[in-house]
């Protein structure tokens, strides 16, 4: 099969979950259910573009396959924000109940954390990557720690509105969000096509892509600032998903096999809102809403995370 | 002309590279030697732009590298490192056809596809161009990585130990498809070297380092001389003549 017919197979079955998502079991009350229905598939869309984009491009520039952009400390320092703004200014203030200033401030924020913590992965020239996961994995733990010590100290009423960010999940979307998302991404994606073309040459790693005219510095910064905002996009959205760039990106990279990004994306992508979709419907009509989506998804990712380990752990 | 000035870089204290400079001939071979740790591949490194330098200029025809683009500085000048790994699963062709990402950006012409076809033809990887690295031996991967700088087609081709992994035979091949690229095509070749015979044989010029700091730049004949090699690695090497080439002898 080319990576065409791969392709094809792969949308084929992204429609065909869609459709039964939208349809199934729709009842009389369609006007209803249908919008609302809609709002939800669209996030899923852009959830599953933002992750799979990132992760994607986050193990190209990092050379390697199991890591994802969560190492960076985005999403804790997410509910870091989150908590900070409830304990700093409680909950009724401004940045909280607006959500689109939240959405901009997160953003902002896990932007510039992004930008400071470039000055570790690319200060000097003997970048060293488990440097790198090992300062990301601190600082997510401080941001965590501090998280948990706030959220101890502030009032319980105001406890419940963090909670409402930290596991937010499809099914309570932000509505507000979506517009401002898809607004967002478009001109994250836009700007990230002019760097497109560099990405199978920065998965040769540092030196070839030197050697082959790529101003590395330059755009590693860029493409992990893109990193940045498509990590947030997806956090601010539906909340922290840990396994499932890492899932869809393995399965994507064994099902094309190929090294190519422009196809890969594709079918990084796919899969994303497959596995979102699939995993969404079997949380609504399987477990009737006895499970969350997180919990599917980092089961089937942990299972699959275990497996690559052990085979990566043999091929050396 | 690649043109070193007055080039330094320091690790902490320690000098790796001290004051060196060099003019690189045109349209020649010309060979590093030293013994490990001389500085050799970080000299290479920071005149093809890897590394940045501490101290000193690097003038390529007459333009320092820090103010070139870098992708104009691919289509002249291109290095080979000696670890070459790669993460990708690749096959030979893909792996060259790489070489051609300055002039097209990933989409190939016909004529990108001529000079990728060239290259495997002059590193003799015809038969496994479809091959994925991974199933190759040491030997013939390295032979796809030069058949890559290659298809890359720059005036200046800087070489960090090519030969490493590479039996006699092959060895060989490369060093004089080098020289041919040289003599046919006008090429001009830096090449670190361990074995200093093949230094003798293949090249025009040999650069001696130590500790850093140049000992004796010049033509080959000079260069590959009792005290010369003594003072470099210091041995006393037993240098004879044989088919007007000079061998050295160095096991004792």
């Amino acid at each position: 099969m080319g990576y065409r017919a791969k392709i094809t197979s792969l949308l084929v079955v992204a429609v065909l979950l869609i459709v039964t998502f939208l349809f199934i079991d729709l009842g009389k009350n369609w006007d209803y259910a249908l919008p609302r229905r809609s709002v939800k598939m669209l996030a899923v869309i852009i959830t599953s573009v933002a992750i799979g984009f990132s992760t994607l491009v986050f193990q190209t520039i990092t050379n390697n396959r199991i890591l994802t952009p969560s190492i960076l400390g985005l999403d804790s320092l997410y509910m870091l924000l989150q908590t900070m703004l409830v304990f700093l200014f409680g909950s009724t203030h401004v940045a909280m109940i607006d959500k689109n200033i939240n959405f901009a401030l997160s953003l902002f924020f896990m932007m510039l954390f992004a930008l400071i913590f470039y000055k570790f992965l690319l200060r000097g020239e003997g970048q060293d990557i488990y440097f790198l996961l090992l300062i990301g994995l601190i600082f997510g733990t401080l941001f965590n720690s501090l998280t948990s010590f706030m959220q101890v100290l502030i009032d319980p009423n105001e406890f419940l509105i963090v909670q409402d960010r930290m596991f937010a999940s499809i099914n309570n979307v932000n509505t507000d969000l979506l517009y401002l998302s898809i607004a967002v991404m478009l001109l994250a994606g836009l700007y990230s096509l002019k760097y497109a073309k560099y990405l199978d040459v920065l998965a040769l790693g540092r030196e070839h892509a030197i050697n082959l005219g790529i101003d590395y510095d330059h755009v590693v910064k860029r493409l992990l600032i893109i990193v940045a905002v498509f990590v947030s996009i997806s956090t601010a959205l539906t909340g922290p998903m840990t396994f499932l760039g890492l899932l869809v990106i393995n399965v994507a990279r064994e099902f094309l096999n190929t090294y190519k990004h422009s196809v890969l994306t594709i079918g990084t992508v796919l899969f994303s809102i497959i596995a979102l979709v699939g995993g969404q419907l079997l949380v609504e009509r399987v477990f009737t809403f006895s499970t969350t989506l997180s919990v599917v998804i980092n089961f089937v990712g942990g299972v699959y995370f275990i497996y690559l380990l052990l085979k990566e752990n043999r091929s050396w | 002309m690649v043109e070193v000035k007055n080039v330094s870089k320091q690790y902490g204290n320690k000098f790796v590279v001290k004051g060196v400079s060099l003019k690189i001939p045109k349209q020649k071979i010309t060979a590093f030697i030293g013994p490990n740790g001389a500085g050799k591949s970080t000299l290479l490194s920071m005149i093809s732009r890897l590394i940045k330098k501490d101290e000193g200029e690097i003038l390529i025809d007459g333009k320092e590298i820090g103010a070139c683009k870098s992708n104009d500085l691919a289509k002249k000048i291109s290095i080979l490192k000696q670890s070459n790994h790669i993460n990708l699963r690749l096959t030979v062709r893909e792996l060259v056809s790489f070489g051609r990402f300055p002039y097209s950006s990933g989409r190939l012409t016909k004529e990108d596809q001529r000079h990728v076809d060239e290259a495997i033809r002059y590193m003799g990887l015809e038969e496994i161009e479809h091959k994925f690295l991974d199933q190759l031996s040491g030997g013939q991967k390295q032979r796809a990585f030069v058949a890559m700088v290659i298809a890359q087609d720059t005036e200046y081709i800087l070489l960090d130990e090519p030969l490493n992994n590479l039996d006699m035979k092959h060895s060989v091949q490369i060093m004089k498809m080098l020289r041919k690229l040289v003599d046919e095509l006008g090429k001009t070749i830096v090449i670190v070297l361990h074995d200093i015979n093949f230094a003798s044989v293949y090249a025009d010029y040999v650069v001696a380092m130590k500790d850093g700091e140049l000992v004796h730049v010049g033509p080959t004949d000079q260069v590959i001389d009792r005290s010369v090699l003594k003072d470099v690695y210091d041995m006393d090497i037993n240098i004879q003549q044989i088919n007007n080439c000079k061998i050295c002898v160095y096991f004792s």
